[in-house]
């Protein structure tokens, strides 16, 4: 129905297969438009920046890919998002819980529950009904594992998350979002609150994780989307002005909106 | 049955159990629905129960005009619904002040110390005390230390101590959405404490404060305990003397010192008899009585709802 | 008279020390409302700590404390609390039985699943239902619930704990609903966040996440719910009946302490007499039990405000 009536997506010279992709997306909250024809390719496994000035839309289309928007009154998509190119997420007979078992999320501000770290990370799958305790031990090891925790709780497993530090806290989210094993995770600005060296952490951690699950991170710090995206789209005022290879975007920004936003005359 | 619907986005076992969990959480849904309805429908059931019971008594004027009785169906409840209003009317005119002030001092000039502690917790503590007890201060303080006896001001007085945390915590509520910035313009131009307070804080938030008071003065109104134990009568046949005399000095005060009996305790007389035509009258009472607080509930619920839309900083 | 001042570079000198001490003055009226609640609350405490010394010279402390007979006004009076206190602590299990669950589901049903229209409706309902004074539903208790129980029950007496504790419930329903809810909306929306994003339901989240990050201030709705039904009068003196009994059987009559205090005042004791100082002695015990569970229930509510 839809045709890929974007340039973007023709300019983006992906070896990679496509793990989801945004066809003519518009987002409305109440009567105002938020995002605007939005179109994008997001390559498997591969990280993915989005970026741009605040109140661009980045967050917003973020959390359209977990139907976030869904727990809010007055809330409308129109267009669609294709999982592995077959699933339009955004389709009404589509439940979001379904979706979200799929594509987990990271949050700005570390939010662990108020639960030991074991139970932060099991949650999800008992959630989803799963109670064998030897299957939870071992997902839950292997979601730490993957968030690079794993030796620095080890023996602290029935603590409180809450004691744990603001950096051990966001990892600790991260091995959330993974134990279920999704296709896709989203980051939303996920090291705004944290400092430079819990930062650099969860960045390595990262370019680790893409090794087996696509990425899409929102961030408004420029440095970071160079420093370790493989894909970077610049937002600006509700739509997607430039989707590039992240080196290719840094040389030679195409838009003349994209050149000044780098060069920081605007945002 | 209803059939699990899930698109192959997940797997059938996924799906299966999604359907479980999302039934459970149609079932609790309308759990808390089942809630809501028993304890509303429950009580709109006593209350028309109330009514219907009561009507006999109701669609009769001398009902509101007749005196208590032996025969049920000459009593009526004068000395009550007058004893009601003369009793509310102290407490207005002793709480609302005093409650405001100290509104005022908590939240405008108090001081972090161990003193504003020691009133903070002691108003929410004084909240949570039983209103029997209130009952019983006043027995010993306002009955037999002051020697007011049983009368209009001391029902007056007990119950302005017993909702005098409630005026204090919504005039503080009121006072803290006040934003600080009218408070520093009205500084900035050479205004002392006092004035910024008089001028624009208090003025800004008697709304709230208004809300709050009409909410205690409806507990008072319904209040019955504190007034028994102060030794209230409840057969009184007379009323108190008017406030108002014919001939100079044209003002009485001698109706605060005279003996009286109010809605609430009138009920309960009634209420206690075994004499089912009382129980008739018991039934009209309570449905004036609820009228009259539902009423003033009702007018304190608009009120706040316009001023929530009317303000907008 | 503003010539004869002789600062002229600052004529507005003595309008302004004016103002100084009206400023002085109203703060110190304000500071004398503010300590009438200090006033209050030491009045309660000698009226009732003082007459309750001279009931505690006559009878002995450790009769009150243990004794199971309360006959005050018999010809050989006992003094023992225990029947008094079987009668407010059965009503109160009664109130709450009702009221927690009915409460609690109320608070989860509207804080976390009741659009934002229901809620504002169901808010003011609620206060209205609070509203209801409790001599009318004493009435209820006494004149329709127990006559409906005894339909069921033909061998239900006319006084007894189980409707008078069932109608307290009711009545205290809009007092822990709407502490828990003003708990549970606390909770920030990113903890809830978190939660959708799992996968969870609305009641998965309501219950393995919002509710164990509100549970204390929930906890502080039950007590100041119990409190309250430990207090409460009118219902149970007119429903409950006016007989001291050592019991703890829901479906008998049994007197509770405010019942007992209210019987007593309705007649006519001198005051001195060592009937009168009895509901005194009762009142102390009432109070002490209300406020342990209020210090409980404010500190229980000052922590999960410090949480977030």
């Amino acid at each position: 129905m839809v045709t890929s009536s974007s340039q973007t997506m023709q300019r983006l010279d992906s070896q990679f297969p496509i793990k989801a992709e945004v066809r003519s997306l518009d987002f409305y909250y109440g009567q105002s438009q938020v995002l605007n024809d939005i179109n994008l390719a997001i390559p498997d496994r591969q990280i993915t920046a989005l970026m741009g000035p605040s109140g661009c839309g980045k967050t917003t289309l973020l959390r359209c890919f977990n139907r976030m928007h869904d727990l809010y009154p007055n809330n409308r998509y129109r267009g669609e998002i294709l999982l592995d190119q077959r699933h339009n997420i955004l389709s009404p007979t589509i439940d979001p819980i379904e979706v979200r078992m799929r594509i987990g999320m990271v949050f700005q501000k570390p939010n662990p529950f108020p639960k030991s770290v074991y139970e932060n990370v099991a949650y999800g799958l008992r959630v989803q009904g799963r109670t064998q305790r030897s299957d939870l031990d071992e997902k839950v090891e292997a979601a730490l594992k993957s968030a690079a925790l794993w030796h620095e709780v080890k023996d602290r497993l029935k603590e409180p998350a809450f004691n744990l530090s603001g950096g051990q806290q966001q990892r600790l989210c991260i091995a959330r979002a993974l134990v279920t094993n999704p296709d896709l995770v989203l980051f939303d600005e996920p090291t705004s609150a944290l400092d430079p060296m819990s930062t650099a952490h969860i960045e390595e951690l990262m370019r680790q994780l893409k090794a087996q699950v696509t990425i899409l991170i929102v961030t408004h710090s420029l440095q970071q989307a160079a420093r370790f995206s493989d894909y970077a789209a610049f937002m600006y005022l509700g739509k997607l002005v430039e989707f590039q290879k992240t080196t290719k975007l840094f040389a030679e920004p195409q838009d003349p909106l994209t050149q000044s936003y780098l060069s920081g005359s605007v945002g | 049955m209803l059939a699990a619907k899930f698109s192959d986005l997940i797997t059938p076992q996924l799906g299966h159990q999604l359907h479980q969990r999302k039934l459970l959480n149609l079932g609790f849904m309308v759990m808390g629905l089942v809630a809501i309805m028993v304890a509303l429908f429950t009580l709109a059931a006593l209350i028309i129960h109330m009514a219907m019971s009561g009507w006999p008594r109701l669609s009769t004027w001398e009902f509101f005009t007749a005196f208590a009785s032996r025969r049920p169906e000459r009593a009526g409840i004068l000395a009550a619904w007058v004893g009601s209003l003369l009793v509310i009317s102290v407490t207005a005119i002793v709480a609302v002040p005093i409650g405001v002030a100290a509104g005022i001092y908590l939240e405008e000039y108090a001081r972090k110390n161990w003193l504003s502690e020691l009133i903070e917790i002691n108003v929410t503590n004084l909240a949570g005390v039983p209103s029997i007890i209130y009952g019983l201060l006043a027995l010993g303080v306002f009955v037999y230390e002051f020697k007011f006896g049983r009368s209009v001001l001391t029902a007056g007085c007990t119950l302005a101590l017993l909702i005098l945390p409630i005026v204090i915590v919504t005039t503080r509520e009121s006072l803290r959405s006040i934003p600080q910035m009218i408070r520093e313009a009205a500084y900035a131009v050479g205004a002392t404490q006092w004035q910024v307070i008089w001028h624009h804080v208090l003025p800004y938030s008697i709304g709230g404060i208004l809300t709050g008071t009409i909410i205690g003065l409806s507990r008072a109104i319904g209040e019955t305990s504190s007034l028994i134990t102060i030794g209230a009568l409840t057969f009184i046949a007379f009323l108190p003397e008017s406030p108002f005399q014919g001939k100079p000095p044209f003002v009485s005060w001698e109706w605060l010192n005279s003996p009286f009996t109010v809605m609430p305790i009138q009920m309960f007389n009634w209420v206690s008899r075994p004499n089912p035509e009382f129980q008739v009258n018991a039934a009209a009472a309570g449905t004036v009585l609820m009228t009259m607080t539902l009423l003033m509930n009702g007018f304190a619920i608009y009120l706040r709802y316009r001023l929530r839309q009317g303000i907008k900083w | 008279m503003a010539l004869r001042d002789s600062t002229p570079l600052n004529p507005w000198r003595r309008s302004r020390d004016r103002q100084r001490w009206t400023e002085r003055a109203i703060e110190l009226l304000l500071l004398l409302a503010a300590l009438s609640s200090i006033a209050t609350l030491l009045g309660i405490l000698y009226v009732l700590v003082g007459e309750s010394l001279q009931f505690f010279q006559q009878v002995s402390l450790w009769e009150f404390i243990t004794g199971t007979r309360w006959t005050p006004l018999f010809g050989d009076p006992k003094y023992g609390i225990w029947p008094l206190l079987s009668g407010t602590l059965t009503t109160t299990f009664v109130a709450l039985l009702i009221a927690i669950p009915f409460g609690t589901a109320i608070a989860i049903y509207s804080s976390e699943f009741a659009p934002a229209t229901v809620r504002e409706i169901l808010k003011p309902l609620l206060e209205l239902l609070a509203g209801v004074p409790s001599v009318v539903y004493g009435y209820f208790a006494l004149l329709v619930v127990t006559p409906l129980l005894q339909q069921v029950l033909p061998w239900l007496p006319g006084f007894n704990m189980i409707s008078a504790g069932a109608v307290m419930g009711l009545a205290i329903i809009p007092l822990v609903s709407s502490i828990s809810e003003d708990a549970m909306q606390a909770v920030p929306n990113t903890l809830r966040e978190g939660s959708y994003a799992m996968g969870a339901t609305k009641l998965q989240t309501a219950l393995k996440v919002v509710f164990p990050s509100a549970i204390s201030g929930i906890m502080s709705a039950y007590i100041l719910g119990t409190s309250r039904a430990l207090g409460e009068t009118m219902i149970v003196t007119i429903a409950a009946g006016l007989q001291p009994t050592l019991t703890f059987n829901p479906f008998e009559q049994a007197a509770t302490i405010t019942a007992y205090i209210v019987q007593v005042s309705m007649g006519d004791l001198p005051h001195g007499t060592l009937q009168y100082q009895t509901i005194f002695a009762a009142g102390l015990t009432l109070v002490l039990l209300t406020l342990v569970l209020n210090i409980i229930g404010h500190l229980l509510t000052k922590r999960y405000r410090e949480r977030y």
